[in-house]
């Protein structure tokens, strides 16, 4: 069982395949998450594969690597290096509501569940859990709050319906 | 004042479930430390020197007098029977206990109170001028923006992690500033630009602590409608390039100041340009309906002027409504303030039955509402002039009546050592130390007004860099000693205080500000008040008469 969440539901097996720095490249066809530096070294050989690509963008990169080539990946996942940092909220509005970027946004790193309701937000549909947490209690974190107070990738704020 | 619908209050509800979950999954072993600190701090919980210390919101000051009677019953329940109001306008008790602060959140949402970001590095609680609304100098009310900024900031999905702390305040007046607007992340003017629209100055990047700084002006008119995105285009800006690796670097101000002021505005600009704006936009109608709820009490029409012969005969009354009244924009009434500055009084703390007592007086003279203001005091913001002698007399029997208002012992006074963990000194019995010595009204009269800030350390919460005198404490080979400055304001002229010289021993504190009054008393011209004998003076004479002619030389 993978700690994957994805649409508000546990996934068995994760289909994307995450690509370490150093690591040989996979086969063709498979779907791989490549870290974004690696990605920016060898851009078209990424593009050029066959299999569903994905990126992996750092806190510190930003969205500079993947801007331009949005309509080819499937996937981006943002890395939470810890809970604490903030940033990646700011990048998946980004990607959601300027870039309208429409594939998979993934919250990767320390993952944890009770950011989930803002990462869902704030246009993240699936969660790679941090170790050690518990995927189906997590699930219930969707539901912490009944309204918004603010709009964001989610849509207008529903508290302001009047 | 704000009524709260059902949303909101299934909102605070919500939050009251999540907090009880997450504190339940704490103390069963499922949270480490570490992931639950952010979560308490963003319901007001701190561990702190005896207990842990709950920090409960004051949206902007305003408290209705069900909400205050609450509050004295939490400080008797779960507390040791008091509470300590803040220069954020908010309270804090020192003694609960973690397994009850859930219930005790539960019992303040049944009045619509609630600790929800008044610790973390989120947005917190909104902070403005305790005479909004009454005062004849503002603009317009600041009120209605104070809480549509609350609803923003409330659970923003952006930024509820950011590198640091994040204050805004708002003033309906920029002359006559009384809500420290400069020493703010984020400040807010209400300004008419020269086609006579209101709208908002903005200014970012204010803060005390260990490196103070003024705020910039970044935008000189803002028109009303675009608030709120503006406010995300500066948030966005700071939460993506604020720093994260330096505890103390991580205030916007060191990102505004690393920049440069110019370039922040650029970048917030840019950011602000590409935003859709349309999503956050205050239409009039959006205006209008906050600003319903702040529209004036029905004030008596043609309410009758005090009756000048109490004045005559009672010299008490006539000195506290002198010191501790303020003029209304409606003839007939006064603002009047509750002092929590009396001798021998800790400043800002407040018992249980005191509460309930200004409560009563609350339902009894103005209108069932209260205000907390940044210096630590009560406001009874709506009272007839014809009723001020009653409401003198009440609060003369609960020794709230001390004539001290804008005097040197209406000390701003952070809780110290007595209570907090980071604390170096004990301001509070610093506090006490200077009321002793200047515990006569008359010396405190002729002084006239004067500000006295007093932080226990370096974090500042007791505004030391903006007191015309600052005094903070600090740690010296475990010896508590005290430095001393002048020359810091806070209002719209504001500047930061001069430290002195060398820190003062703890005995010593008390007689130095004696000094320092003496210089003031002594080159004083017409009308000059300390803070401007001190502007035009310089910090020079001050520091000899501390430290005597030779040591200032060396
Ligand atoms: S200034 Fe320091 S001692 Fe005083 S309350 Fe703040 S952190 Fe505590």
């Amino acid at each position: 069982m993978s700690r994957l969440i994805k649409d508000r539901r546990p996934v068995a097996e994760d289909p994307w395949h995450s690509l370490g720095a150093d690591e040989p490249p996979p086969e063709p066809e498979r779907a791989v998450i490549v870290p974004a530096e690696r990605f920016e070294a060898e851009r078209a050989l990424w593009l050029a594969r066959p299999g569903s690509l994905g990126v992996r963008i750092g806190p510190h990169c930003g969205l500079e690597p993947v801007l331009d080539v949005l309509d080819r990946l499937a996937l981006i996942a943002i890395e939470f290096p810890t809970f604490r940092d903030g940033r990646g909220y700011s990048y998946a509005r980004l990607l959601r509501e300027r870039h309208r970027f429409q594939g998979e946004l993934r919250a990767v790193g320390d993952v944890l569940r009770d950011q989930l309701f803002f990462m869902a937000r704030c246009g993240f549909d699936a969660f790679e859990l941090a170790p050690g947490q518990d995927v189906e209690a997590a699930l219930a974190a969707f539901e912490d709050f009944p309204y918004t107070y603010q709009p964001a990738a989610d849509g207008p704020a529903t508290a302001w319906a009047r | 004042m704000y009524r709260y619908t059902d949303i909101d209050q299934r909102m605070i509800e919500a939050r009251v479930a999540q907090f009880r979950d997450q504190t339940r999954r704490f103390l069963a072993g499922e949270l480490s430390e570490e992931q639950f600190r952010p979560l308490r701090l963003m319901n007001g919980l701190y561990i702190q020197r005896h207990a842990p210390m709950l920090r409960i919101s004051i949206p902007y000051g305003l408290l209705a007098s069900r909400q205050l009677r609450k509050l004295a019953e939490i400080a008797r329940r779960y507390d040791k029977g008091y509470g300590h109001f803040t220069t954020r306008q908010n309270i804090q008790f020192n003694w609960p206990r973690l397994e009850d602060v859930p219930d005790i959140l539960a019992e303040l949402a049944t009045v619509q109170m609630h600790a929800i970001q008044t610790s973390g590095n989120c947005i917190r609680n909104v902070t403005s001028d305790h005479l909004a609304g009454v005062a004849a100098d503002e603009v317009e009310d600041p009120r209605p923006y104070c809480e549509i900024i609350r609803q923003w900031a409330c659970f923003h999905p952006e930024f509820s992690y950011l590198p640091r702390k994040f204050k805004i305040a708002v003033s309906g007046t920029e002359p006559n500033d009384r809500a420290a607007v400069k020493i703010h992340d984020i400040g807010l003017y209400l300004v008419r630009n020269e086609a006579g629209e209101v709208g908002f100055k903005v200014l970012v990047g204010g803060g005390l602590g260990r490196t103070p700084i003024l705020a910039e002006t970044v935008r000189e008119f803002l028109p009303k409608a675009d608030l709120l995105s503006y406010l995300e285009a500066i948030l966005r800006v700071y939460n993506l390039y604020g720093r994260r690796d330096n505890i103390f670097k991580a205030r916007i101000k060191i990102l505004v100041n690393a920049l440069g002021v110019d370039r922040f505005r650029e970048q917030v600009e840019d950011e602000w340009s590409k935003m859709d704006r349309a999503a956050l936009r205050l239409d009039p109608e959006r205006i209008a309906h906050f600003r319903s709820f702040f529209a004036p009490p029905a004030h008596e029409r043609d309410a009758p002027p005090l009756d000048p012969a109490l004045l005559e005969a009672d010299r008490n009354f006539a000195l506290w409504y002198r010191h501790n009244t303020v003029a209304h924009k409606v003839p007939g009434y006064r603002a009047v303030f509750v002092s929590l500055k009396g001798y021998g009084r800790t400043p800002g703390d407040m018992t249980a039955d005191e509460m309930d007592a200004v409560a009563d007086l609350a339902d009894r003279y103005s209108f069932g509402e209260l205000r907390v203001t940044h210096t630590q005091n009560l406001l009874l913001a709506d009272v007839r002039e014809a009723d001020l002698y009653a409401l003198f007399k009440a609060l003369d029997a609960l020794g709230l009546a001390c004539a001290n208002i804008g005097t040197l012992t209406d000390m701003i006074c952070c809780p110290g050592l007595d209570y907090c963990a980071l604390a170096n000194a004990s301001s509070i019995s610093i506090a006490k130390q200077i009321q002793a010595k200047f515990d006569e009204l008359d010396y405190l009269y002729d002084l006239g007004e004067i500000r006295l800030n007093m932080s226990g350390c370096i974090n500042a919460c007791g505004h030391h860099h903006v007191g015309h005198i600052g005094i903070l404490g600090v740690d010296k080979k475990g010896e508590e000693v005290y430095q001393i400055q002048v020359g810091g304001a806070s209002s719209h002229d504001a500047s930061l205080g001069r430290i002195l010289g060398r820190a003062v021993p703890k005995a010593e504190v008390a007689d130095a500000v004696g000094r320092i009054l003496e210089v003031y008393l002594r080159e004083r011209r017409d009308g000059e008040r300390f803070i401007d004998t001190c502007r035009r003076l310089g910090s020079e004479p001050f520091k000899q008469a501390v430290y005597g002619a030779v040591e200032s030389a060396a």
